[in-house]
C-alpha cells in the first residue's frame, strides 16, 4: 500500500471512529487503536500514540460547545486533574515498558468493560444528600442549569472519586484512550455529580490528561507524523460532524450497536494479545 | 461574592474555550499544511507501520522539530502542529491560573499550579535534549 492510499484509508477510518465516538459519547480512541492495530497491522505503539494525538483535538475541539451550555464544572475539573495526570504519567511510563502484547490484553479488557458501563441504565442521583466536608472545604459542589431552573448538587465520596481517577489518567497513558467512560464513572457513580455535569466535565479533562502523556510518547518516539496526521484530521472532523448533529441526546440504538461492536473488537485485542500475535 | 464569583467562572470558561477551539484550528492548519507537502513528496513511497522503530531524533524534540519544520520538511511540519496542539491544554491550565488568581482564590490557584508542574514535568523530557 502506498502512503497515499494509507493515509487516505487511515483518514476515512477515524473520520468514522470520531463520528460515532462524538454521538455515543464514548469517544473515537476506543475503536481507533483496534482499527489501526488489527485492521491495518500497525504496530499498537504507533496506533497509541496517534490516538493520544486524536484524544487531545477532540477534547479541546469540542470544549468550546460544552462551555456554551454553562454546566461543566471547572473547579471540580481542575481538582481531580492532579489525579488524572498524575496517573497519566505512570500509565506513559508504563507503556514505554511493557510489552505489546500485554498492552493489548489490558486493552480489550478496558475495550468490553466500556461497552458494558454504556448498557446501564442512567442513574438519577439524589438532590439532598449532605456533602462530604472535603468536598466542601474545597468548593466543589455547585449548581447547573436545567429545564426547571437552576438545580443544585453536592460532591460526594471526594477521596473514592480521586483515587478512580488517577485509575482512569493511569489507562489513557497506557492505552492512549481517552478512558472517558472510567471517568464518568468516578464522577456520577462514586461522587455523586450529575450525568451531564460529569460528561461535560470529563471531556474537559481528557485533553489535559492526555498532554501529560503526550510528552512522554513523544520523547520516545511513539508520535509518528505520517500516521498520526491522518488519524488527527479524521477523528477531529468526525467528532466536529457529530455534536453538530447531535449535542445532547445519544441514540439508544446506536450506543448499543456500537457497544457491541467494542465488545467483538475487545476480545480480538485480548486474544490476539494472549496469543502473543500482537 | 458567590454571584460574582459564577459571573467571572462563567466568563473564564468561556474565554478558555475558544482558546482551545483556536488552539486546535490552528494546530489542525499546520498540519494539513505539512501533510499536503509530505504527501506531495512521499505519497508513491510504501507505507511501513508494522514493525515499531520510534522516531527518529529530529521528530522527537522540540528544538529539533523546529529546526526540520523551518527546513520544510512535511514531517516536521506535521510534528511542529502535533506539538501546537498539545501546547493548547496546557495553555488552558496556565490561563486558569490567572482566572482562579483574579477570583483571589488562592486554593484553586496551588491546584492548577501543580497541574501546570505535573504537566512540565512530562514535556522536559521531549524539550531538554535539543
Amino acid at each position: 500500500m502506498t502512503i497515499l492510499e494509507f493515509s487516505l484509508i487511515v483518514g476515512a477510518g477515524s473520520l468514522v471512529a470520531g463520528f460515532l465516538g462524538a454521538l455515543t459519547g464514548l469517544g473515537g480512541g476506543v475503536v481507533l487503536v483496534p482499527m489501526l492495530a488489527l485492521l491495518l497491522g500497525v504496530d499498537i505503539r504507533y496506533a497509541i500514540g496517534a490516538s493520544l494525538v486524536s484524544v487531545i483535538a477532540t477534547s479541546s475541539g469540542a470544549a468550546a460547545a460544552y462551555v456554551k451550555e454553562g454546566i461543566s464544572n471547572i473547579r471540580i475539573g481542575m481538582f481531580l486533574e492532579v489525579a488524572t495526570t498524575l496517573g497519566a504519567l505512570v500509565g506513559a511510563t508504563l507503556a514505554t515498558r511493557i510489552s505489546s502484547s500485554k498492552i493489548s490484553i489490558v486493552f480489550g479488557l478496558v475495550l468490553i468493560v466500556s461497552a458494558f458501563l454504556s448498557w446501564r441504565p442512567q442513574t438519577i442521583n439524589e438532590r439532598n444528600a449532605a456533602p462530604d466536608p472535603l468536598a466542601t472545604k474545597l468548593r466543589l459542589n455547585g449548581s447547573y442549569p436545567e429545564a426547571e431552573g437552576m438545580r443544585s448538587y453536592n460532591v460526594q465520596r471526594v477521596p473514592l472519586g480521586w483515587t478512580l481517577m488517577f485509575g482512569a489518567g493511569t489507562l489513557s497513558g497506557l492505552l492512549g484512550i481517552g478512558s472517558g467512560a472510567m471517568k464518568v464513572l468516578a464522577m456520577d457513580q462514586a461522587m455523586k455529580i450529575p450525568f451531564k455535569v460529569s460528561t461535560t466535565t470529563s471531556n474537559f479533562m481528557i485533553g489535559v490528561t492526555a498532554a501529560a502523556s503526550a510528552g512522554i510518547y513523544l520523547a520516545r518516539g511513539y508520535i509518528d507524523p505520517g500516521l498520526s496526521m491522518p488519524v488527527m484530521l479524521g477523528v477531529l472532523a468526525g467528532s466536529l460532524l457529530g455534536t453538530k448533529v447531535l449535542v445532547k441526546a445519544h441514540p439508544k440504538w446506536l450506543r448499543r450497536v456500537f457497544s457491541i461492536v467494542i465488545v467483538g473488537l475487545g476480545a480480538e485485542m485480548l486474544y490476539k494479545g494472549i496469543s502473543g500475535r500482537i | 461574592m458567590a454571584n460574582h464569583q459564577s459571573w467571572t467562572d462563567r466568563r473564564m470558561e468561556l474565554l478558555i474555550g475558544n482558546l482551545l477551539r483556536a488552539g486546535v484550528l490552528f494546530s489542525a492548519f499546520i498540519v494539513v499544511l505539512g501533510g499536503a507537502i509530505y504527501l506531495i513528496r512521499h505519497g508513491r513511497s510504501l507505507a511501513e507501520y508494522s514493525v515499531f522503530r520510534g522516531e527518529p531524533s529530529n521528530l522527537r524534540h522540540v528544538g529539533a522539530i523546529l529546526r526540520d519544520a523551518f527546513s520544510l520538511h512535511g514531517r516536521g511540519i506535521i510534528q511542529l502542529g502535533l506539538l501546537f496542539l498539545i501546547a493548547t491544554p496546557v495553555a488552558r491550565v496556565a490561563f486558569s491560573i490567572f482566572g482562579f488568581a483574579e477570583e483571589k482564590d488562592r486554593m484553586y490557584v496551588i491546584v492548577a499550579s501543580i497541574v501546570l508542574i505535573i504537566l512540565a514535568y512530562s514535556l522536559i523530557g521531549s524539550i531538554w535534549p535539543a
